[in-house]
């Protein structure tokens, strides 16, 4: 039979959205005071205390998207901050990955600095962001550079130095100079790279950019979670954390949509053409 | 072509010795002693054992490899960097992967500066002249082998260059689209009259293409051991003139040449396994 075993699309999402369903129902059940005598905890209130309960959870989210309508603000600036992040540290590891790449001197000097950097725990580096940069966007925006610029560059290195010597003696026989070699060779070949590392770098700016918030701001989610928290208000903290998600997956599938619009020319494994 | 005129390659007393960067002790001679011309409008090929340096030779025609010891001169002038009256179609795939067939094709149009317009059209005629017409938007990676040497070829010739090297262009092809390729590449080459140098390890392919065959002994320090004119009349057919008596002989005469050399190459590659 054709298609024994695997279920098609419609009938897969309705699996996928059962199991929420059904995780949900799960969290409900559980943390419901009265619902079940309490086999953990002392009384019945605690379970909902330390993990939320879904409710409450859901009428948050509606509060702020709905009714008070107040989340629109802190979204921005977490978005803002995400694309400042994404968009520096990307343009910034182009160029040196370029840079590097191209100049062997420069590479085998910068080398050990490089290794160095990349190994360090960039998070650690938000404290001092925060002094440097202050408490508003500029802070996050610098670590989630710190966070994009090393993925982007690794990349664009590799991708510069794999570019394939018959394409570049080829460029060179039909007459492409130096500056043309960069524009026409180089430089497509290393964006390749970038693109297929875009999925890892615009999430990596997004957590910059959260747990830059969190570790200190005045606007944007991360802070809404630090409020919560700091009021022992767990419903708040997950209505947080599931606001987020929902919003790393929607970025996720904007970078997906660009990358197909990007990539046409890059072949992809076993592809045809589904009629 | 006026007689008299300096040919379109003259490799003298070329020699290309190889140091590894790891072991600056290890050195490889490929080629030494080369004398090789190409007159302007010939079809000279070059065949010999694997391993001997063919490919050498013609990155040294290019420019794209500077010989150790030895001079190149192009048309009489002494070559320095890129020759800039050269195409190149490489052995393997050569194209950008991230252009399209026309955008590979107006690549060297685009390169000189010819404007975008006439680069498109230029790059267009001559996708339709090998047989691509309806695939100008085709990806390298939609494309099958054969059709991308086919855009390769385009890509080399749009240049319309005085010399064409050719390292092996048509190797990797099965043997019906070769044929192929070879008659479209002869018929473009009598109409035209370029300077071809052209390697191949296939006797047969350069025996049916060339004006002259050239044979190179077994590496290391491989140079020419025999030079055979064809004259074998022209207009051919790659594919029927390979049972005309002519052939035949000249086919025996140049094996018995490069027998012993083809012998010695793998015997030397057996050793350096063991």
């Amino acid at each position: 039979m054709a298609r024994s075993g695997k279920p098609g699309r419609a009938m897969l999402r309705i699996w996928q959205i059962g199991l929420l369903l059904l995780v949900f129902l799960f969290w409900h059940v559980m943390t419901k005071p009265g619902l079940v005598p309490p086999f953990m905890f002392d009384n019945d209130r605690q379970a909902a205390f330390f993990f939320g309960e879904p409710l409450r959870v859901l009428e948050r989210i509606w509060a702020w998207f709905v009714t008070d309508a107040d989340i629109y603000r802190h979204l921005a600036v977490t978005l803002a901050e995400t694309v400042m992040a994404f968009g520096i540290g990307a343009i910034a590891g182009l160029a040196c990955g370029l840079w590097l790449a191209l100049s062997p001197t420069a590479s085998a000097i910068l080398e050990p600095y490089v290794k160095a950097a990349n190994a360090m725990p960039r998070i650690i580096l938000a404290p001092i962001f925060a002094v440097w940069f202050g408490l508003g966007m500029g802070s996050k925006v610098a670590l989630g550079v710190t966070l994009v610029f090393f993925i982007v560059f690794f990349n664009v290195y590799q991708g510069v130095r794999e570019v394939s010597p018959v394409v570049l003696a080829n460029a060179r026989m039909l007459g492409a100079s130096a500056r043309q070699l960069l524009r026409h060779v180089y430089l497509p070949s290393a964006t390749s790279w970038v693109f297929s590392s875009l999925h890892t770098s615009v999430g990596l700016a997004f957590v910059g950019a959260v747990v830059g918030e969190y570790l200190g701001s005045s606007q944007g989610v991360g802070y809404l979670i630090l409020q919560a928290e700091g009021t022992f208000d767990i419903n708040t903290v997950m209505a947080g954390i599931l606001v987020l998600t929902a919003f790393a997956l929607l970025l996720d599938a904007a970078v997906g949509r660009i990358e197909r619009r990007l990539m046409t020319w890059h072949p992809k494994a076993g592809e045809t053409e589904k009629l | 072509m006026a007689e008299g005129e300096a040919p379109a390659i003259r490799l003298r007393d070329v020699a290309c010795t190889f140091v590894s960067p790891d072991a600056p002790e290890q050195r490889y001679t490929a080629v030494a002693d080369v004398g090789l011309t190409v007159g302007a409008g010939e079809f000279v090929s070059v065949v010999g054992p694997t391993g001997c340096g063919k490919s050498t030779l013609l990155n040294v025609a290019a420019g794209l490899l500077e010989p150790s010891r030895g001079d190149v001169e192009i048309f009489g002038e002494r070559l320095a960097g890129i020759n800039r009256r050269a195409g190149y179609m490489f052995q393997a795939d050569s194209l950008m992967p991230w252009r399209t067939a026309q955008a590979n094709v107006l690549a060297g149009l685009q390169f000189r500066g010819v404007p975008e317009a006439e680069a498109r059209e230029r790059a267009d005629a001559w996708l339709r002249r090998v047989g691509l017409g309806g695939f100008g938007d085709r990806y390298p990676h939609q494309m099958s082998g054969g059709m991308r040497k086919r855009t390769s070829l385009a890509q080399t010739l749009v240049l319309d260059p005085d010399i064409i090297l050719m390292d092996e262009p048509f190797s990797a092809l099965d043997i019906q689209t070769r044929q192929l390729m070879e008659n479209e590449l002869l018929e473009l080459w009598q109409s035209k009259r370029k300077a071809v140098l052209f390697i191949t390890h296939d006797l047969d392919e350069a025996i049916a293409m060339s004006d002259r065959v050239v044979v190179l002994s077994a590496g290391p320090a491989s140079h020419p051991i025999g030079e055979f004119t064809i004259d074998i009349p022209r207009p051919r057919d790659v594919a029927e003139v390979k049972s005309t008596p002519r052939f035949l002989e000249l086919h025996a005469a140049i094996w018995r040449v490069l027998r012993d050399e083809v012998l010695e190459g793998y015997r030397q590659q057996l050793q350096a396994r063991a």
